[in-house]
């Protein structure tokens, strides 16, 4: 079935260079006059996701539909499409009226007979002067590029992408190089001339705040995958997972238990909450600053000790630790602060995901001569026992089940599984068993969720009380016992005759 | 309070000798063109004799009409290439700007006679007889380097995105290059133009290797004089100085233009 209202669709839409994924398996329906907005931290694939839809970049794989019609392959120059380029990137050689009608004049446009021809002058400086009324620099025509200040630049690089008419606009970062009070400005003038214009608006941007103001439609992405597609409400209040909530305004995230019967704990204590999920299962638990309110000492669910109070203009920032984890608070009321204090959470202030790791698995992973699992190239010495139960190692390696049959498990593919406590993070790069860079790191109330990513491209979540920093060189260390195996196929195939 | 003044006046006067040292040798060859001894150093009183006989001087002014087709054929040759080579390796990825970047250096840095002779061997290889046309190729690759260092800054303070920017509005790859590209490096562009005619003017060692022995110019017509120890013709002096004059005027217009393109007020 066919959607007429749907303007763009990407399809399993992926861009690597060489061994590098700038974008994977990106998929999204966009509606003829959204707005929608890509969000993401700076490398999350989010510009080259909008290079591909302009035409600069070619997808190595999958599809970019434009009205059900594939463009992946079609040059920018042939797409009823326009950019505003993050730097403006306006024509210094030309003036206000000319960068605008650049494009004009390059347009064929048909006539009554079906022949094709260029527009008129009249017609384009008629098109150009309705292009700078909407940006409202109508008195600007012949001015030089140079004399403008950024704001206005950044409006010709509107009015001239605008006045082509194109079926979708694309603005890379538009307000990036504008300063604070300027950029509220343009935001509400770009919502403004969105709903005056109908045309559908894709938006790139690492403030979420931006996003949250302009969009119809958030699309949050990390490592070229997109983690959440949802209103700017949804997003907010129902992330998808710690890493939009940690992104999406301020967020205190807990690892929880759920007790079941909409009942959670965390913090030390079993909270009622609005979502169901299954018993004991683990969780991250999300709250927000503004969601919790700060009550006289013992009156509260829980109650800890007030720290550091800084006002942030309309309200009071506070945080208080609660055994050893931290809460940050958003109240309107000054209070004194070290001293113990109560807090509250209502049920919908609270917000539980599923935990996106329990433990770190590795599918590709398999036993070497020496009896270490190879994980990322690396050898990790585990218990190779625990392939055949009841087993036991002999002197020379091998693996004696207990009917006595002798197994050689040497290049058996094996599943591994190590639990995020269970990896030790060094600071001697050389010291453990694998090497790598700190990628990500997530506060969750006492504790980080660092990733660590090794030179084969592959990540160990781990939790670590202490704090580092994105590329950090760390070394990873794990107990030979830490480590579960699973062997992929009988074990019947690796007895020795 | 002598002394000091001696000191202050060098302090002061340091880069007027510097120039005055430089331009000694110019200054006395072009008022000598303007008297008919045969050796400079005696003064026989003002005399355009020696413009006079210039002119009637065939030897030297096919030379000098040979010297100029060239400059100016390999300038718009290299101009061409080297413009579009700049423009080339400024798009292409990393690694490969690396490389063109450092290869396209080597002409400049490598001895010219490397360069002459290399070009001889491989028009002796190819069995291709000298004329014109391994002139022209011998001076092209004498110039093409320095065009793609004069366009090269240019492109660098041009906001790369201006291309995609044209083709994003409707032009093609081409278009974007003549009408966007191009406009934004035109300074570096006409400077290196002028830049491989000079190069190419005063030229002798390629000059000397590629070209056809019949054809003289500037250059190896005053080395043939030299080298067999004849005395050059006085009006020599008159053409040297005429030349300079002309670099002079080339230069003040070059200047004069840059700044007119600054205050230049857009027009339509």
């Amino acid at each position: 079935m066919k959607d007429n209202n749907i303007i763009i669709e990407l399809k399993n839409v992926s861009k690597h260079y060489g061994q590098t994924y700038a974008v994977e398996d990106f998929n999204l329906q966009v509606k003829k006059g959204e707005f929608v907005t890509f969000l993401g931290p700076s490398g999350c694939g989010k510009t080259t996701t909008l290079r591909m839809i302009a035409g600069f970049e070619v997808p190595t794989c999958g599809q970019i539909l434009l009205n059900g019609r594939d463009i992946s392959s079609l040059p920018p120059y042939e797409r009823p499409v326009n950019t505003v380029f993050q730097r403006y990137a306006l024509f210094p050689h030309l003036d206000v009226y000319d960068n605008i009608a650049f494009g004009l004049k390059l347009k064929r446009v048909e006539d009554e007979n079906g022949k094709t021809r260029r527009l008129t002058r009249r017609e384009i400086t008629e098109k150009v002067r309705s292009a700078l009324k909407i940006v409202d620099l109508e008195e600007y025509e012949d001015r030089d590029i140079s004399t403008l200040s950024g704001g206005q630049q950044q409006r010709i690089a509107i009015a001239r992408a605008i006045v082509n008419e194109p079926e979708i606009l694309l603005l890379d970062e538009p307000l990036g190089a504008l300063d604070l009070k300027m950029r509220k400005d343009m935001q509400l003038e770009l919502k403004e001339m969105h709903k005056k214009l109908g045309i559908t608006f894709i938006y790139v941007t690492h403030d979420q705040e931006e996003a949250l103001t302009l969009s119809d439609t958030v699309v949050v992405m990390k490592d070229g995958m997109i983690q959440q597609i949802g209103t700017p409400e949804g997003i907010y209040n129902e992330p998808a997972n710690a890493f939009v909530a940690d992104f999406i305004g301020e967020s205190n995230i807990y690892s929880g238990t759920a007790m079941g019967g909409l009942k959670v704990r965390f913090l030390g204590h079993v909270f009622d909450a609005l979502d169901e999920f299954e018993k004991n299962e683990k969780v991250d638990v999300v709250v927000r600053p503004e969601d919790i309110k700060i009550v006289p000492a013992g009156e509260g669910q829980v109650s800890g000790r007030l720290v550091s109070k800084i006002f942030k203009g309309i309200h009071y920032e506070y945080l208080m630790m609660v055994g050893r984890s931290e809460v940050v608070i958003q109240d309107t009321k000054s209070l004194d602060i070290d001293r113990e204090a109560g807090i509250i959470i209502e049920p919908d202030g609270i917000h539980i995901m599923a935990k996106e790791l329990t433990a770190n698995i590795y599918d590709d992973a398999y036993i070497d001569k020496n009896n270490n699992v190879v994980i990322s190239e690396r050898p990790f010495p585990c218990d190779v026992t625990q392939l055949v139960p009841g087993s036991t190692l002999d002197g020379e390696g091998y693996v004696i089940g207990p009917d006595g049959t002798v197994y050689d498990f040497t290049d058996a593919d094996v599943k591994a599984s190590i639990g995020l406590g269970d990896i030790e993070i060094l600071d001697d790069v050389d010291a453990g068993e694998a090497q790598g860079s700190v990628v990500a790191s997530i506060y969750k109330g006492d504790h980080y969720m660092l990733t660590v990513r090794t030179a084969e491209d592959e990540d160990f979540v781990l939790d670590t009380e202490y704090t580092y920093d994105e590329d950090d060189r760390v070394g990873i260390h794990v107990k030979p016992e830490s480590i579960a195996l699973t062997l992929k196929g009988e074990a019947k195939k690796y007895a020795k005759k | 309070m002598k002394k000091k003044s001696l000191a202050g006046f060098i302090q002061k006067f340091y880069v007027y000798i510097v120039l005055l040292v430089m331009y000694a040798p110019i200054l006395v060859l072009i008022a000598f063109s303007f008297t008919d001894t045969k050796v400079i150093g005696t003064w026989n009183g003002f005399s355009l004799k020696l413009y006079a006989s210039l002119f009637k001087n065939k030897d030297i002014m096919d030379a000098t009409l040979n010297t100029f087709v060239v400059a100016f054929s390999s300038a718009v040759v290299s101009t061409a290439l080297g413009t579009l080579g700049a423009v080339g390796i400024f798009y292409s990825g990393k690694r490969a700007k690396a490389l063109l970047e450092g290869m396209g250096q080597i002409p400049i840095l490598n001895a010219e006679i490397v360069t002459a002779l290399s070009l001889t061997i491989l028009f002796v290889f190819f069995g291709v007889r000298f004329n014109f046309i391994t002139l022209l190729i011998g001076h092209v690759v004498l110039t093409i380097p320095f065009v793609v260092l004069s366009v090269r800054p240019k492109l660098m303070q041009m906001d790369p995105n201006i291309y995609e920017a044209a083709m994003d509005l409707g032009a093609t790859p081409n278009k974007a290059l003549m009408r966007v590209v191009l406009p934004e490096v035109i300074p570096g562009v006409i400077s290196g133009f002028i830049l491989s005619v000079t190069l190419s003017l005063d030229d002798y060692i390629i000059t000397a290797f590629t070209r056809d022995t019949a054809y003289q110019t500037l250059s190896t017509y005053v080395y043939g004089i030299t080298s067999k120890r004849g005395a050059l013709p006085p009006s020599l002096r008159a053409l040297t100085t005429m030349i300079t004059l002309l670099a002079l005027a080339v230069l003040l217009i070059a200047n004069f233009r840059g700044k007119n393109a600054e205050g230049r007020k857009p027009k339509r």
